[in-house]
């Protein structure tokens, strides 16, 4: 039980309350919660990752508790009751050891650790979603129906940092209405792209002098209810209400490729933060991983309940190797602590704590700066799996890039 | 080249006819009349040869009948053929009994026929009885207050706006199916405005037939507290009077309800939805059923009196309206087409492509 949970890639939150593990290769989900306690009001509204190492998991459920599922002991350990305000959770973070959480009602709590006092803010009613910087950890971005989008520093509460104005009046002269379903903030910049319930992707742009959006692109005609930004950040990965799923490109503004197999709702998208792919789950009850270059479906699970959330962990083995590649993994460990002697002199840019296997760094290096993170996190437990998945990783995409030509 | 072949084993099937049955075929041997002489001459040749039994049909391998321009000789060429492979089917069948008869209790077992439902493709979230998580699921959904017996089903039968005579008349008959329904005219209301007074008097259906150039063609039903919509494309409506050997009206008694092969997990909302149209106990002295049969993705009503005429034979008349329903989405919440979400959408193309896969 603690091995499969380990090797989950996908963390899929249910509506039945239940939080699921899938591991792709294998093909195998598995439910970490027990079945004979479960309500409909500990469904999962908001999923995220307690640390960088993504060895923990915090969930947070209508019934306002969050718990924490760590996933190298395969069980809750935390349990945290947030109460204040009304409805459930829109957006869960972590910041220094401390818990943000934000509800419906627009009010965004920073919670100390062990202690029951919190920092409030409040943010406005109806918020749709609240999204924490990946670079900038102090830094969160709300948003909601009649509530556009703003930017927060956590350390001056008082104001936000960024306040964005709606656009022009259309062309009879009325109210474009706002309703802003999810949020992204775009590395290496300090760009927010949104999506809005009136099926428009949004970028804004903190930095220029204007406060209206930068782009706006409209997909079909249906309200847009998740997205996500691919590994490169030029484009952008949106999901409907209809199980429309397509690929925007932010540069050009214009809609690059669909992806195919919804029946119902997208709650959620997340793409790969290296590989070329996007999980998304939603009320049709499956789990679908696509491939964003060439829009073929490479996993499909079925998950009983309907999915609200998911977390796509930044594992590169996500190919089912099997047991050759734990043999492969052996055999090259012997060769490779011969040579890491030699390069056990040279400094390390980042220190390794845990993980057993130690690889080829200087091999490492130049591969992880080609690929920008969209994460700036450096996670020594990836790493140590970082050189091997991702020589097999490229093998094996180009494996099944020839397998595809051949068919084709 | 070609053609003249043809032309000799016309000469020979035609003379074949003619030996078995007589006179019956003039027509093309008048058609044959304008040919070459060296045609005429073969098939000279070939009628002594064929005035023993005619032997079996023997086409140059490269010859197929949509080669021959001639309407009329294509289409009789056509009928030939047709009739050799039924020749041959009943020939071998015969064979075959032959064998089995011979073979006796060594025989071995029928081979059953391929069909659709037979070769249907697995479908992944067919229901397992035993499934825990399901079961939680359906035991807490929407549907749970029905199935708690803690509501009973109060029905609103409504159209499309300006509904014509055959609608009108199918939505009274409908109302006498479903018991404790009432029917309420649409005057041109919104939907949208509808629910809330729906709700607030204690409705827990909405039910709007659709309709278009006079033919219903779509059926929306929506569990009113804050259930599922479900909105079906109706067709193959038929009203009481054409119903052949009908009995009398549908009285008051409360129906049984029967569903049938609703396997997957949509397939089960959708059962539920329609189970929760009837009151809980069905009164038995009623004798009346109505049926819900899901074939192929297709949901058949229909509505029936039987009686049993001994322990084991029973005899039914259909009574009632009939109607068949095919799923196009299923929205969660109550009726919102532009702002909902959708648990499923019918998607043609991607969906429709395999013809043994269903989802219901």
């Amino acid at each position: 039980m603690a091995e499969s949970s380990r090797l989950c890639s996908v963390w899929v939150g249910s509506e039945t309350g239940i939080l699921k593990g899938v591991d792709l290769a294998k093909k195998q989900a598995f439910n970490y919660s027990d079945l004979s306690t479960l309500s409909r009001d500990q469904e999962v509204t908001a999923l995220c990752w307690g640390d960088d190492f993504e060895s923990e998991v915090l969930v947070g459920s209508v019934n306002r508790t969050v718990k924490t599922f760590s996933t190298e002991k395969s069980r809750f350990t935390e349990f945290r009751h947030c109460p204040g305000g009304e409805g459930p959770f829109r957006g869960l973070a972590v910041w220094n050891s401390s818990l943000i959480t934000c509800v419906e009602s627009g009010l965004l709590k920073v919670w100390k650790e062990g202690s029951l006092d919190s920092v409030e803010i409040p943010v406005g009613p109806d918020v749709y979603r609240m999204r924490q910087s990946p670079s900038q950890c102090h830094r969160v971005a709300t948003g909601g129906k009649a509530n556009d989008l703003k930017i927060w520093d956590l350390q001056r509460p008082e104001e936000p940092v960024f306040r964005a104005k709606n656009v022009r009046n259309d062309w009879l002269d009325l109210q474009v209405p706002v309703w802003i379903r999810d949020v992204q903030f775009i590395p290496g910049s300090d760009k927010v792209v949104t999506c809005t319930g009136y099926h428009q992707v949004r970028v804004y742009d903190p930095a220029s002098p204007q406060r209206r959006p930068v782009l706006e692109v409209e997909y079909e005609e249906y309200p847009l209810t998740a997205l996500s930004l691919t590994a490169d950040a030029n484009s952008v990965v949106v999901g409907n209400t209809h199980g429309q799923v397509a690929i925007i490109d932010l540069r050009q503004g214009r809609l690059l490729r669909c992806l195919k197999g919804f029946a119902g709702s997208v709650l959620s998208l997340q793409c790969h933060s290296s590989l070329p792919l996007v999980a998304s789950c939603g009320l049709d009850r499956f789990l679908r991983v696509h491939n964003t270059q060439d829009r073929q479906l490479q996993h499909k699970v079925y998950l009983k309940s309907r999915l609200n959330c998911l977390l796509f962990s930044s594992q590169d083995k996500l190919q089912a190797d099997g047991e050759t590649a734990l043999q492969d993994g052996v055999k090259e460990e012997d060769v490779e602590e011969e040579e890491d002697e030699v390069w056990a002199d040279m400094p390390t840019v980042t220190d390794r704590a845990g993980g057993g296997k130690r690889r080829n760094e200087s091999e490492g290096e130049p591969q992880r700066g080609a690929a920008p993170r969209r994460t700036g996190k450096t996670n020594s437990a990836t790493q140590a799996k970082k050189t091997k998945g991702n020589t097999t990783g490229v093998t094996q995409g180009k494996k099944t890039k020839r397998k595809l030509r051949a068919s084709s | 080249m070609d053609v003249k072949e043809v032309e000799v084993d016309f000469g020979t099937q035609e003379h074949a006819k003619k030996l078995k049955k007589k006179g019956k075929k003039q027509k093309p041997k008048r058609g044959n009349n304008p040919q070459k002489e060296i045609g005429e001459t073969k098939e000279g040749v070939e009628k002594a040869e064929t005035d023993e039994k005619p032997p079996e049909m023997h086409f140059p391998p490269t010859f197929s009948v949509s080669e021959i321009k001639n309407k009329q000789r294509r289409h009789f060429m056509f009928l030939k053929f047709k009739q050799e492979k039924r020749k041959e089917k009943l020939a071998l069948k015969k064979k075959r009994k032959k064998e089995r008869q011979a073979l006796g209790d060594k025989a071995p077992p029928k081979e059953v026929p391929k069909t659709i439902e037979n070769q249907r493709v697995y479908d992944e979230t067919t229901v397992d009885p035993q499934d825990e998580e399901v079961a939680f699921d359906e035991g807490t959904d929407e549907f749970s207050a029905y199935f708690n017996r803690l509501t009973n089903p109060k029905v609103l039968i409504t159209t499309s706006d300006r509904p014509r005579g055959r609608t009108v008349r199918f939505c009274e008959q409908l109302a006498t199916v479903i018991p404790d329904s009432h029917v309420y005219y649409r005057r041109g209301l919104a939907l949208k405005k509808v629910i809330p007074q729906c709700i607030a008097r204690g409705f827990t259906y909405l039910m709007v037939i659709n309709e278009d150039r006079k033919i219903s063609n779509g059926l929306i039903l929506s569990h009113l507290p804050d259930g599922p919509t479900a909105h079906f494309k109706m067709s193959s409506v038929r009203l009481r009077k054409e119903m052949k050997r009908k009995g009398k009206e549908p009285t008051e008694h409360v129906p049984e309800v029967i569903l049938n092969n609703f396997t997957t997990r949509l397939g089960h909302s959708i059962g539920r939805m329609f189970a929760s149209l009837f009151p809980h106990d069905p009164n038995f002295v009623g004798r009346q059923v109505a049926t819900f049969h899901n074939q192929r993705d297709y949901i058949f009503f229909r509505y029936h009196r039987y009686i049993f005429k001994n322990e084991k034979r029973v005899g039914i008349q259909e009574l009632g309206p009939r109607f068949t329903l095919k799923l196009r989405s299923l929205q969660k919440g109550t009726f919102d087409s532009k702002f909902g979400v959708y648990e499923w959408v019918h998607k043609r193309h991607e969906m429709d492509s395999c013809r043994r896969k269903f989802h219901l």
